[in-house]
């Protein structure tokens, strides 16, 4: 067992975490979470402010699972993770933003909205 | 004149390494299976992108303010945040070699990830009953894609968890094991974060 | 394609310097999952029908009330199963080109086609999920009744004309910036010259690859966006010409004051620096967006993207077959008949194309069968006669390969070396040897073997080896896409049990192969001396003739003395 131990902790370029760890991200989560069901749930707030909150909320909490469950960091183990995660922010927001306007243009010049 | 740019190799050296080097092939399965997740993300942004502009097109039926139950969707949720750190937990016993607290805080994920996809299915009934189901408009059909196909990848992490501990009961908490649980964890966290993204865009967005 | 992918298995894992692929078992089935959904296509032509919509399969058109049979579906199945096969090959060559490059292999030592295959195996693991997305919700609205792309029920067939093309324009740079990779190696070999400007050409690699996600509007300007959003697409259309002008001037500069040598790879080469120019200046023309609106779906658009296509893609695959040709197999392919087919393509697709700019202002759009304006009449005489010309070139081409395996003896090569090479591919014997490289390289160079080369190190057999890791060849790869392609028929077909059946074989398959143990074994040392010390006397008995004959081939080639192996 003892130096199956020694292979498993070393390998792979994967961080490891802490049960301290583990329970900081479980309270961020919850409380990113909480914050905007309960502001949509209670209702009567400014419709921006509600929209803002809830992306605002959305992000922080990506990043918490980011950094306290799957240990994201700047060591150069996770050098090409990290990079690799960045470029696929922005692709994804190119994806998807692009699309919203491009469709948003069509529905509009083509009178397909509703 | 390139030529001379090139400084010579000190004396001894003759094209190849010394010493052969063993390769840490675990570390190429990780980031091979990171990279495969990033590519999942492309696959939920394009459904994301479809929702977003399929999402007012009713067609005049029933629209998500009419069914969406927020206190049904905030245990979903909760549901999924609480396995997320209870794999991490499963984690934390897998690297200290403890079997027993693996497999005990594996069963509450896999418990825990059962109850939510038990509630989607019972949502995507009760939709459907009420007359909103994924062929009544575009904007149905694309809700049903989405929320659908994260509930397929849940179900697929499942499957793989049910694997992993066939795995683990086979061989130990070996080094290769240990890799394919870590590919796991990856996984699941990838899942929540995808459900966040869910919840705030679908749900919460929906009934604003 | 396919061919790229193919040139990519054989040169990328040899030019880092690594044994193999990272994940061997997926690069067997994404090829096979390849094989499968080409096969599952071309069934359509003889069971049921083939789709008759076009390249990219249009809603509504491609819808179920407008194409009730089978065609769509066999296209969806076999794209959907090859779309899957072609991400992990992406996956698989990202990881290899990450990690296992040769120590000293920084990357920017890296040659420069595998610097072009890494940014478009990028391309692949971020397009293809699009890809994947898009055919899936139509197939959900062809078996389910979804509403995604229909005409009623709120649907919006400009959803998938957008996400096809999200995917479609990436598509286009995975199949020519391998090309571009290949025609840096060749210009520099066939140079004898450091590659001009690496860095510069690297960076332009990178940034047409970005660039490549933000233009996919330019296919379908005239479809009713507006001014803004139009602009946008337009000038960043335009932008992506920089980096690839930076390439052409890389490639003219590789060759200015070079001892340029012309084989046949550096004439495919010189045709396509003359044609892809003219395709890329037309690109610039069809990328503003006033312009685009006359010149849509005309000639001038097929002329256009034939030229870069046939000129860029296409030249780039034939330089790279013929380059790397010999590495795969032994022995060279015929050089005279490889020039005449490239003159012949080169002629032959000037006359067909050109003419069709010239039509494509006369107003003659595309997919026409039948037209009665006899002002077309002359130029399309020429266009037909160009494309015969091709189909001679083809012909020749065919007949190139079967005239090279028949005397390839008299093309055998040797060495390992057949062009006087910069890369470290050409270190290691043809065919390599199942495990590449008996001893790994130690990189100290961006073109490693002329390093060597230089220095005397180069066709030096080491004094010892040891044993080395490999993995066993498995089946699972085949046998679960061979029901990857039953799933699929049986989908096409309705047939439930078939599909549910063939699922739980795949499922099985994939399940029996994760329980097998021992996938891997080591080759002994016996075994790798024999096979190298058969390579060392090959090379020492190619290297005494050649400098008995004198006229031979290396010694005209391996020019200056100081590259000359003791």
């Amino acid at each position: 067992m003892a130096t199956q131990n020694q292979t498993v902790t070393t390998h792979g370029g994967a961080a490891h975490g802490s049960a301290r760890e583990y329970l900081w991200g479980l309270f961020w989560s919850v409380l990113l979470t909480v914050v905007p069901f309960a502001m949509v749930m209670v209702g009567g707030f400014d419709t921006g402010l509600t929209l803002a909150v809830i992306l605002l909320c959305a992000v922080a909490q990506v990043f918490v699972q980011l950094v306290f469950f799957l240990h994201m960091n700047n060591s150069s183990e996770q050098t090409w993770n990290t990079v690799s995660a960045v470029f696929i922010v922005l692709i994804v927001a190119i994806v998807v933003l692009g699309s919203i306007w491009i469709m948003n243009h069509l529905n509009h010049n083509m009178l397909m909205g509703h | 004149m390139n030529q001379m740019s090139i400084p010579s190799p000190e004396p001894g050296y003759t094209g190849y390494v010394d010493k052969e080097h063993h390769h840490d092939m675990a570390g190429d399965t990780l980031l091979g299976f990171w990279i495969y997740i990033m590519s999942d993300c492309i696959l939920f942004a394009t459904l994301f992108a479809t929702y977003a502009v399929l999402s007012t097109s009713f067609a005049g039926g029933l629209t998500p303010t009419d069914l969406f139950d927020l206190e049904f969707v905030a245990v979903e949720t909760a549901l999924l945040l609480f396995s997320s750190f209870t794999f991490g937990m499963a984690m934390l016993g897998a690297q200290q070699q403890r079997m027993a607290q693996l497999l005990l805080w594996l069963g509450i994920t896999f418990a825990l990830g059962g109850g939510f996809l038990a509630m989607e299915l019972y949502e995507f009934y009760h939709f459907s009953h009420e007359g909103a189901g994924p062929t009544t408009s575009a904007y149905w059909s694309a809700f049903y894609a989405l929320v659908g196909t994260h509930g397929l990848h849940v179900f697929a992490g499942m499957c793989w968890m049910i694997v992993l501990v066939v795995h683990m009961l086979k061989d130990g908490i070996s080094s290769t094991n240990f890799t394919r649980l870590s590919c796991l964890s990856l996984f699941w966290h990838f899942l929540d974060i995808i459900w966040i993204c869910v919840f705030s865009m679908v749900y919460l967005m929906g009934v604003m | 394609m396919p061919l790229i992918v193919g040139l990519m298995n054989l040169v990328v894992p040899l030019q880092i310097g690594a044994r193999d692929v990272a994940f061997p078992f997926l690069n067997s089935l994404s090829f096979w999952l390849f094989v499968v959904g080409a096969m599952l296509v071309n069934a359509s032509l003889f069971v049921g029908e083939f789709a008759a919509t076009g390249w990219l399969a249009y809603p509504p058109l491609s819808g179920l009330e407008y194409s009730p049979w089978v065609g769509v579906d066999y296209w969806l199945w076999a794209l959907q199963i090859s779309g899957i096969g072609t991400l992990l090959s992406g996956v698989n060559f990202f990881v290899t080109i990450i990690r296992m490059r040769a120590p000293g292999m920084t990357l920017m030592k890296m040659p420069v086609f595998t610097w072009t295959s890494l940014c478009a195996n990028v391309l692949i693991i971020l397009a293809f999920p699009i890809l994947t997305v898009t055919i899936t919700l139509l197939t959900l609205d062809r078996y389910l009744g979804t509403a995604f792309f229909t005409n009623d029920l709120g649907g919006n067939q400009m959803m998938y004309v957008n996400l096809i093309w999200a995917w479609g324009h990436p598509e286009v740079y995975i199949l020519i910036l391998p090309a571009f990779g290949i025609f840096s190696e060749v210009t520099a070999t066939f140079s004898r010259k450091r590659l001009f400007g690496y860095t510069s050409l690297v960076y332009a690699t990178a940034c047409i690859m970005f660039l490549s996600f933000i233009v996919w509007l330019h296919h379908f300007f005239t479809m009713g966006a507006g001014a803004s959003v139009n602009a946008f697409f337009g000038i960043a259309t335009m932008i992506i010409s920089i980096p690839t002008g930076v390439k052409i001037f890389n490639w003219l500069f590789t060759m200015y004051k070079g001892r340029v040598r012309f084989d046949s790879p550096m004439w495919w080469t010189a045709a396509f620096l003359i044609t892809f120019t003219i395709g890329g200046m037309t690109g610039v023309m069809l990328a503003i967006p006033a312009a685009n609106f006359v010149l849509h779906n005309s000639l001038f658009l097929v002329a256009h993207f034939h030229n870069v296509i046939i000129g860029g893609a296409l030249f780039g695959y034939f330089a790279g077959l013929t380059y790397w040709f010999p590495k795969a197999t032994g022995f060279k392919l015929d050089e005279t008949l490889g020039k005449w087919a490239c003159a012949l393509w080169t002629v032959g697709f000037f006359l067909a194309f050109m003419p069709l700019y010239v039509l494509g202002f006369m107003g003659m759009t595309r997919r026409l069968n039948y037209y009665d304006n006899p002002v077309w009449n002359d130029w399309l005489l020429v266009s037909g006669f160009g494309a015969l010309v091709v189909l001679l070139a083809i012909c020749v081409q065919f007949y190139q390969i079967f005239a090279s395996i028949r005397d390839r003896n008299k093309n055998l090569d040797l060495t390992g070396d057949p062009w006087d090479a910069r890369t470290l591919e050409w270190s290691t014997s043809s065919p390599p040897p199942f495990y590449n490289f008996a001893r790994t390289p130690d990189v100290r160079d961006r073109d490693q073997f002329d390093y060597l080369k230089r220095h005397g190190l180069a066709f030096k057999q080491p004094e010892q080896y040891s044993r080395i890791h490999m993995p066993k060849n498995t089946w699972a790869g085949i046998v679960i896409a061979v029901f990857s392609g039953v799933m699929g028929f049986g989908f096409v077909w309705h047939i439930w049990w078939m599909v549910i059946a063939s699922t739980l074989a795949m499922l099985v398959a994939l399940l029996v192969y994760n329980f097998q143990k021992s996938k891997d074994y080591y080759v002994e040392v016996e075994e790798i001396e024999a096979i190298e010390d058969a390579h060392f006397a090959r090379v020492e008995a190619a290297m005494t003739s050649s400098k008995n004959e004198r006229s031979e081939y290396s010694v005209r080639r391996r020019g200056t003395p100081l590259s000359m192996p003791a």
